[in-house]
Order: C-alpha cells, then structure tokens, then sequence
C-alpha cells in the first residue's frame, strides 16, 4: 500500500464540522468533471490510490479512467461497500428481509438470480452476501482493486451483534473472486483486530480514526496504542486531522509518530491542500523509518 | 450482568442490538420479532436466544430490561407488560400515539421504581447538551423565540401502504422528525401552553403528512416555530437544528456545531467570550466505548445500563418527558385538523400585551 491514499468524503457532502462547508461541496462537486480534475490533481501529487464508496456516482469516475487507459495505467481504487444509505433506506422502508430482496440480482444473468433465490430461501448468508458484494463491484471492472474494504458502519453493526463468521465470509470471497485483500473500516480498532486474529483472518488491514486528540477512537487512546503495538494487522489511519480540529502540520507529525501505521487515508478539495500534505508526510515519514 | 432483550428487528432494533451486546455488564439474553427469517439467521449465526411472541419471552426469559422497537402502536401494551413484571423499559421513540397512555405508563413505570428512557438521541448529542448548559447558565438572558427544523430524504415519492404510511399507525414526518425538535424544545423549555397555526402537509403521502410546521406559545411569552420536511432531498441525511434569540444574544446548534453569539462576555461559562463563539462536536462530544453510528446511539445505551445499575429514578429522557412530546404532537394535530382561523382584517379589541423586552426601555 501507498503511504498516502486519497480519501471520498469531501466529494459526497461529508463533513463532520460545519454542515455549512458540507453542503458547499456538494455544491462544487456536483459535476464529476469537478471531482476528476482533483483525482488528477492527486495523481499529479504522486497519489494514484483512491480509497472511495460504492456511491452510483463512483461508477462515472471509473468510466472515465476506464476510457483513458494510457493515463491511468497505475490508478489504483479501494472500493469501500456497500454505500450504506442505500441499504439503511430500504430497511426502513421495506424491512430488513425486503431490502435483501431488493438487492438481489434479480434480471440479467439468470444463474445469478437462481443463486439469490436459492440463497435467499435457504437462509444462506454466505450465498446472500457474496452476490451483493459482485453487485457492488460491477463498477470497478477492468480497474485495479488490490484492496477491497467494508465500510465502517457495516463492520462495527457486525462487530457488535457478534456475526463474526460474516467477516471470514468476506475475507474469503474477497481473496477467492478478486485476488485481493480483504480490508475493515472501524470505528473499534481494539474490539475487532482480536475478533479478525480469531477467525483466523492473518494480518488484515484495518482502517480506522487515529488522531492526536482521539476523536472517534472508541475504546480510548490507549487502547489503540497497545493494539497498534501487540497485534499483527496493517493499519491505516484516516480522519488523522480530526475533521479540521487540529492543524495540518501537528497532526502529520503526531501521526508519524505513531507505531506500526502503514498508511494515511485523507481527503482534499485542491491541489495546494494535497500537495501541503504529501510534503508534511514525506518531512515526517522519513525521520520516522 | 444486566439481562437484556431487544424487541423488534427493524432499522433502530438491529442497531440497538449491535450496540447492547458489546456494553460492559450486559448480556443480550434474547431478541424478539414477528418476523421468524431474520430470527433464524440470527440464531444460526450468532447464537441469539429468539422468539417471535413477546409474551412467552417474558413467560420463560428471565431479564432485568427490555428494548422497545417495534411500531408505535405496540408499544403501550409491551411497555405496560414488561413495567408490570418488574421489568426496566427503553422504549424508541414516538413513545406512544396518545398523551394519556404515555403519563398512565410513566406513573406507572415510578410507582414500580423502574428505570424508564426513551429514544430521543438528539438530548445525547454534544452540541445539544452545549445548547442546554448554556441556556441553564442564562448565557441568552430572556429567550423571546426559538426556531427547531428537522430536514431530510425520507419519502420521495408515492409509497404503498407501510405503518411508517399512516399516522394512526405513529406513521409520518410529525411522529418520525418532527417529534425530534419538539422533544429539544421540551428539554430546553418545558411544555408549552398552546399552539397556533399548525400545518400538518402531505408532499407525496397519502395518509400522513410529509412536512409540519407550526407555532408554540408558552406562558412567559416565549414562542417556537418549528419546521420540518423529511421530503427534502438536498439534505444527504437527517438534519436537525436549533436558533435561539434571546436578550443576551443568539444560538444557533446542529449536530455539528454550537455558535453563540453573545452580547456581553458577563454570565457566560468558562471560555466564551463577549461576540462570536463556536464550539465544534470533535471537542463537545464524550467518546463512547463502542461505535456504529454516532456517539449518541451509543451514549443513551450506556446511560440506560448504568441508570439500571445505580438504580436511578431521575433519568434523562423519562417517560414523563417523552409525555410531553406526545402531548404537543397531540396539540398539533388538533389544530392542524381545525384547520386555519379566519381572520378579518377589522380593528379588534387589542390583547393584553405579553411581558416583552425591549431594546428601547433601557
């Protein structure tokens, strides 16, 4: 994995500090001519891994690296899935069985709709939800995707019903199907690493909050800092400025001095901000190793 | 150990589930819901005790508390079912559909000593409690008025018969959003003494309102205008948010974010100045020992286990306050239902005026 990894959030109207600022980059980010021309920035920064959600609109910048081959012979994507607000609506609206059905393949190729329902009747998760993973990694077909990762709010709702054999589920198809690795977006870095140890799931990669002032590191600082050095996992640290609370240059050198972080995932809306970034890693990363 | 069910596997009953296993002291001893399939999977894969009939749950189960998150409608008999086996109650919000229920359920669940909360998050979101405290310090001197919205993308269009369709089913965006800003209206000032002009809309529902809008007035003067849509799509998820104008200044609040501005640094708490102040959730919220999606969640769980542990009886978000909420979305509906007050335009005899300040009698 790349050092740095570019991140999805400013893009889609996320923003946990000001739903002022969010809103206006929806706004800036409505075309996705917008949101290329900063992938293209990034990419001019050396940074060809984009970290992003399974969102519909994703599938447009994967057209368009699909379509210039020759630029973007090295881009590398993390797909993130599913992009949960889809799959939350339709539990509210329709239940959680009648969102499965939903999601289903249910046109096109009959054999995968033969699968669904076949899964569906026998109550077969790993039938069910290796098909909703193909579903949702039909946009990224031709293009490099060595790590493939599920979205934080999907792991942690796993995590804490305790239904640990779907974790292995993924690790599995994710390795089998796709020749990639299985990766976990957290907000419970020391609950899951151990549960991942137990399936037998060997040095996974986990991405979660690691920030100077603990925002959204749950279970505590300090519980992060002795599983960052006990346990065999490849860590990557996103929201490593905390939403803007703290400044650029403190939290990269905080952050660099952290043990055993193999990667930094953010985000950016220009290329002064990205290029600021790559310089503060590449100041730090190097005292470091 | 705490023993625990959670009742009802829709959306807010799956991710109480995956917030109540992980609490320290706590043992999810069963989960209850009508429909056998996701039960069966849940038993397959997770080992979880399941029934699909809430009775011979709490026949053959033994549990300290429950968590209630079923339709609305059901919740007065479960909730009574449960207080009256000595069983502690979290119960999701809208807590019942008519007022009386919901005092005859508080009264009850006091006179049992039992711990009893309701699922209103937002009293459990760092920027709302900031609102709070700084109300309660008097940071705004006399508040004259108060404007609590709630946009979001819930309905976009027609929709065929669900109980989240129909209001007589706690169904709609009164009982769904709207309850929400009405509830932080209640925690910050208490129950109003009446409403007035209340617009109850429907946008693409067809037995419940898309959009609610209205007036509440309390005694001392103060009113509230509150407006909620939950069929606005430019809002990416729900959005709740507070404005609070008062002689010393004006708040403004989301889950975001406190912005004060005070007139006068005189009164303030520790660390606001006179002017513009903001206060950012990274530094208003308390982390949580678990996480799904968003702290509040979390919070309320925990405050309910440990309400249950301490055995308190004075807990945020009793029954006796979600009552009050119930009781305004009942004035509302009156109203909206008496429809709008004609009014002509001839002198009339002027009302008393209201004890108001103002800037020129300094």
């Amino acid at each position: 994995m790349d050092k740095l990894l570019f991140g999805d959030n400013q893009f889609f109207g996320v923003n946990h500090m000001s739903e002022e600022k969010a809103r206006a980059q929806s706004m800036r980010f409505q075309e996705i001519g917008a949101v290329i021309d900063v992938l293209d920035a990034a990419l001019d920064e050396g940074i060809r891994t984009f970290m992003c959600t399974t969102h519909d609109r994703i599938a447009m910048v994967a057209d368009h690296m699909r379509a210039n081959p020759t630029r973007y012979a090295d881009y590398v994507f993390y797909p993130c899935m599913p992009y949960a607000h889809k799959y939350a609506n339709a539990v509210t609206e329709e239940g959680p069985l009648g969102a499965l059905k939903k999601f289903m393949p249910s046109e096109g190729l009959l054999d995968a709709a033969m699968r669904g329902g076949m899964s569906l009747a026998r109550k077969d998760v790993e039938g069910i939800s290796t098909l909703l993973i193909d579903a949702e990694m039909k946009m990224f077909q031709g293009l490099n995707t060595p790590v493939i990762f599920v979205q934080n709010v999907v792991t942690d709702l796993i995590l804490g019903m305790g239904f640990n054999e779907a974790f292995r589920i993924f690790a599995d198809h994710i390795r089998n199907r796709y020749g990639a690795e299985p990766g976990f977006i957290t907000m419970n870095t020391p609950r899951l690493v151990p549960v991942l140890e137990a399936l037998g799931i060997k040095n996974p990669i986990v991405c979660s909050n690691i920030n100077k002032i603990g925002f959204r590191m749950s279970g505590g600082m300090e519980a992060y800092e002795r599983t960052l050095r006990n346990h065999e996992f490849r860590a990557i640290a996103m929201s490593v400025f905390a939403s803007g609370a703290l400044k650029p240059d403190e939290a990269i050198s905080w952050i660099c001095d952290q043990p055993n972080i193999e990667s930094i995932v953010f985000g950016a809306s220009n290329r002064g901000n990205i290029r600021n970034t790559r310089e503060l890693v590449d100041k730090y990363w190097r005292t470091k190793f | 150990m705490i023993r625990v069910a959670v009742v009802g596997l829709g959306k807010m009953g799956i991710s109480h589930l995956g917030l109540a296993r992980p609490l320290d002291g706590v043992e999810v001893a069963a989960v209850c819901d009508s429909t056998g399939y996701i039960l069966d999977i849940l038993a397959k894969y997770t080992g979880l005790n399941t029934y699909t009939d809430y009775t011979k749950m709490l026949a053959e189960c033994p549990l300290d508390a429950v968590i209630i998150a079923t339709p609305s409608r059901f919740h007065v008999d479960m909730v009574k079912t449960a207080l009256e086996k000595g069983i502690h109650v979290f119960c999701e919000k809208p807590f019942t559909l008519s007022a009386a229920d919901s005092t005859m359920l508080s009264e009850l669940a006091r006179a049992k000593g039992l711990v009893n909360q309701v699922g209103y998050h937002y009293r459990f979101v760092g920027a709302f409690r900031e609102v709070k405290r700084l109300l309660e310090a008097g940071a705004l001197g006399e508040i004259s008025h108060v404007m609590a919205e709630a946009y979001g993308p819930v309905v976009l269009k027609p929709k065929g018969s669900t109980w989240r369709t129909q209001r007589a089913e706690g169904g709609g965006c009164l009982y769904d959003y709207a309850a929400h800003p009405l509830n932080l209206l209640n925690w910050y000032f208490g129950m109003p003494t009446s409403v007035g002009g209340s617009v109850l809309g429907k946008i693409f529902s067809r037995d419940t309102d898309d959009e609610v809008y209205g007036t509440l007035y309390w005694e001392d003067g103060k009113t509230a205008q509150i407006s909620v849509n939950w069929s606005d799509e430019s809002y990416r998820k729900m959005s709740t948010k507070i404005s609070i104008w008062g002689t010393k200044g004006r708040i403004y609040a989301d889950r975001q974010e406190v912005q004060l501005y005070a007139r006068e640094a005189e009164g303030l708490p520790e660390g606001y100045t006179a002017g513009w102040n903001v206060r950012y959730t990274t530094e208003l919220t308390k982390e949580v020992d678990f996480y799904i999606r968003g702290e509040e969640y979390s919070a309320q769980l925990e405050y309910f286990v440990q309400a249950i542990a301490e055995k308190r009886g004075d807990n945020v978000n009793d029954f006796a306050s979600a009552a009050q909420t119930d009781s305004v979305i009942g004035m509302l509906i009156n109203d909206a239902e008496a429809g709008p007050k004609a009014v002509s335009d001839a002198p009339i005899a002027r009302a008393p005026q209201k004890k108001r300040f103002s800037l020129f009698k300094r």
